[in-house]
């Protein structure tokens, strides 16, 4: 780990549909300011901002911890919510297990997991019913 | 990159130093340095939202005085749409193109023609093939400063068609050559008549890659004062008016969306709603729209900073002038393509202040600037001349400001001084009475 890394901490407040994305639009800013290129920007926004939105939708909120090393950008998506049951199964597109209401509201597509993937270099799933689920996500630079 | 000129600015005498524009710039862009508001013109995209809440009116749109219009032998007028809702009582739009003819303007060409004009070849544009979808218009100068600053991947979306007051700048001028040959092209002046300043950054930043059409841009509200007495003297006018609902729908928000006939269009107005659409698109894909029409002011047109009339009434009195117009009569019988003197460069991204050119150097600085934050009270209150705590602690790593600007950080250095003024009053009053004993 070198000493440049820098770490950004968001909550993602589970209760308020309308703040979703609101950490990922932080974080493109600070990357625009740091001067990185509009297509990384681009993939690490949208897999937060899927990562966000799961993270409301199914685990009411979490936390993301963000890294930004010399060559990539790490993403550290953490929540207690129910966990993932079968996660080969929701990394299909177009499955989904969010509740009528939520895909009245136009979430629910079952792209969200699918998105990170094509977005980012590398993801890991760590996941446990009843405890939680954690994504790590990297976008090389 | 060339420094860009603005239209927004301050008149430093009436300026308080308050922060109210400080709080309401939607890039933050102003900070209260010595007392004055200083606007950064690398971050400002001309919106007009400082002018809006100045309680002294210190903020200022520039634009050309009336004078200007001696400048030149021959005079053509290019009213903006919103100029038709500012009269009150007003069934007939020739009212206004005779009052504009009375007061001294050789011809009239009216934007709202060309915005027809625009809806046609925007309907074309939509049906090419490979475009990146959804469209967004270019109408708003606002809207296309602010994507080529903030959002690099949506520059692509941008509809690279003029917007319509350029092409009346240069259909006017055309005709104006053909119809007098001896006239030299610099003895024609092409006056457009804006609601906003952003439209007089266009014009004056050669937008458009090449010089403006348009040689000058006066003020809604400058003209209005005047023409009202011009057309309050006429009984019949002449029959001239030559735009449509559609060209004159586009004054306000919703109108130009509505009029390309293709029900996947998404219609945003107001600077923050625009921002919050944007931050939206640009994270994720939106396979349902087709066009999108932002406007950076609520209203749309009607609400620029350089009208007269409430936005809201104006809008009522468009609709109401639309009710008898012919729907489109400036697109009868147009060819089905997209003319090339209509299309511009594809929108260029233009990062502003970046933190350094040097990621290592920008990563410390920005490592610096989380340390900082952390002392500060995130009251965002504005009294050090920072928008916000965390543009404070920005200003701070760049050397623009020193944390003793913050009141709060301050009132902590001063409560901890007198705490020890105290603590030492009392420690010599022991010392002294011990003495005595």
């Amino acid at each position: 780990m070198s000493d440049e890394m820098i770490r950004f901490h968001f909550d993602v407040d589970g209760d308020d549909f309308s703040s979703a994305g609101a950490a990922s639009v932080e974080v493109k800013k600070r990357l625009r300011q740091l001067g990185f290129s509009p297509d990384v920007i681009r993939r690490v926004a949208i897999a937060m901002y899927e990562g966000e939105i799961n993270m409301v939708i199914h685990a009411d909120g979490g936390t993301v911890e963000v890294e930004i090393g010399d060559d990539d950008i790490t993403m550290i998506l953490s929540d207690h919510g129910p966990g993932i049951a079968n996660v080969e199964l929701a990394m299909q597109e177009g499955y989904s297990t969010a509740r009528d209401n939520i895909r009245s509201l136009g979430f629910g597509a079952g792209m969200g997991l699918p998105n990170m993937k094509k977005y980012t270099d590398d993801m890991k799933i760590e996941t446990e019913i009843g405890v939680g689920t954690t994504v790590i996500m990297k976008v090389n630079v | 990159m060339t420094e860009y000129k603005h239209s927004v600015s301050l008149d430093v005498s009436k300026c308080k130093g308050c922060t109210h524009c400080l709080k309401r710039c939607p890039t933050e862009a102003i900070r209260i340095r010595n007392g004055k508001a200083d606007i950064n013109s690398e971050k400002c995209i001309d919106c007009g939202e400082c002018i809006r809440v100045c309680p002294y009116k210190a903020k200022k749109a520039v634009y050309d005085p009336l004078e200007t219009l001696n400048d030149y032998k021959y005079k053509i007028a290019l009213p903006a749409p919103t100029l038709y809702g500012q009269f009150d009582n007003l069934d007939d739009i020739d009212f206004i193109i005779q009052g504009l003819h009375d007061m001294g303007f050789d011809d009239v060409y009216e934007v709202a023609k060309a915005a027809e004009l625009v809806t046609e070849y925007t309907r074309q544009y939509l049906h090419r093939e490979n475009l990146k979808k959804p469209v967004i218009s270019s109408a708003c100068p606002v809207i296309v400063r602010l994507i080529s600053t903030r959002f690099p991947y949506l520059c692509e979306n941008v509809m690279p068609i003029l917007p319509p007051v350029e092409v009346a700048g240069k259909l006017a001028r055309e005709k104006a050559m053909a119809e007098h040959p001896e006239l030299a092209a610099s003895d024609i002046g092409c006056f457009f008549i804006s609601p906003c300043p952003a439209k007089v950054s266009y014009v004056k930043n050669s937008f458009a890659g090449e010089k403006s059409n348009v040689d000058e841009v006066l003020s809604v509200s400058d003209v209005y004062f005047k023409l009202v007495s011009y057309m309050n003297k006429i009984d019949s006018p002449k029959e001239s008016c030559e735009a449509g609902m559609v060209g004159v729908g586009w004054a306000i928000a919703g109108g130009e969306s509505t009029s390309v006939f293709n029900d996947r269009y998404l219609a945003a107005d107001g600077i923050e709603n625009v921002l919050r659409v944007l931050d939206q698109i640009d994270n994720s894909e939106f396979p349902e729209l087709e066009f999108i029409e932002l406007n950076a002011c609520n209203g749309g047109c009607v609400g620029g900073v350089m009208t007269v009339a409430n936005p809201y009434i104006a809008k009522a009195r468009i609709q109401s002038l639309k009710r008898y117009l012919p729907v489109s009569p400036n697109t009868h019988g147009m060819k089905a393509e997209v003319p090339d003197y209509v299309m511009m460069p594809e929108l260029e991204y233009q990062p502003t202040c970046p933190l350094s050119t040097n990621r290592k150097e920008a990563m410390r600085m920005m490592a610096d600037i989380q340390e900082i934050r952390k002392d500060l009270p995130d009251l965002d209150c504005g009294s050090c001349g920072a928008p916000t705590c965390a543009a404070f602690a920005e200003d701070i790593v760049r050397g623009e400001t020193c944390a003793d600007e913050c009141v709060v950080f301050m009132r902590q250095v001063f409560h901890d001084y007198i705490a020890r003024h105290q603590a030492r009053m009392a420690e010599e009053a022991e010392k002294r009475k011990n003495e005595r004993s």
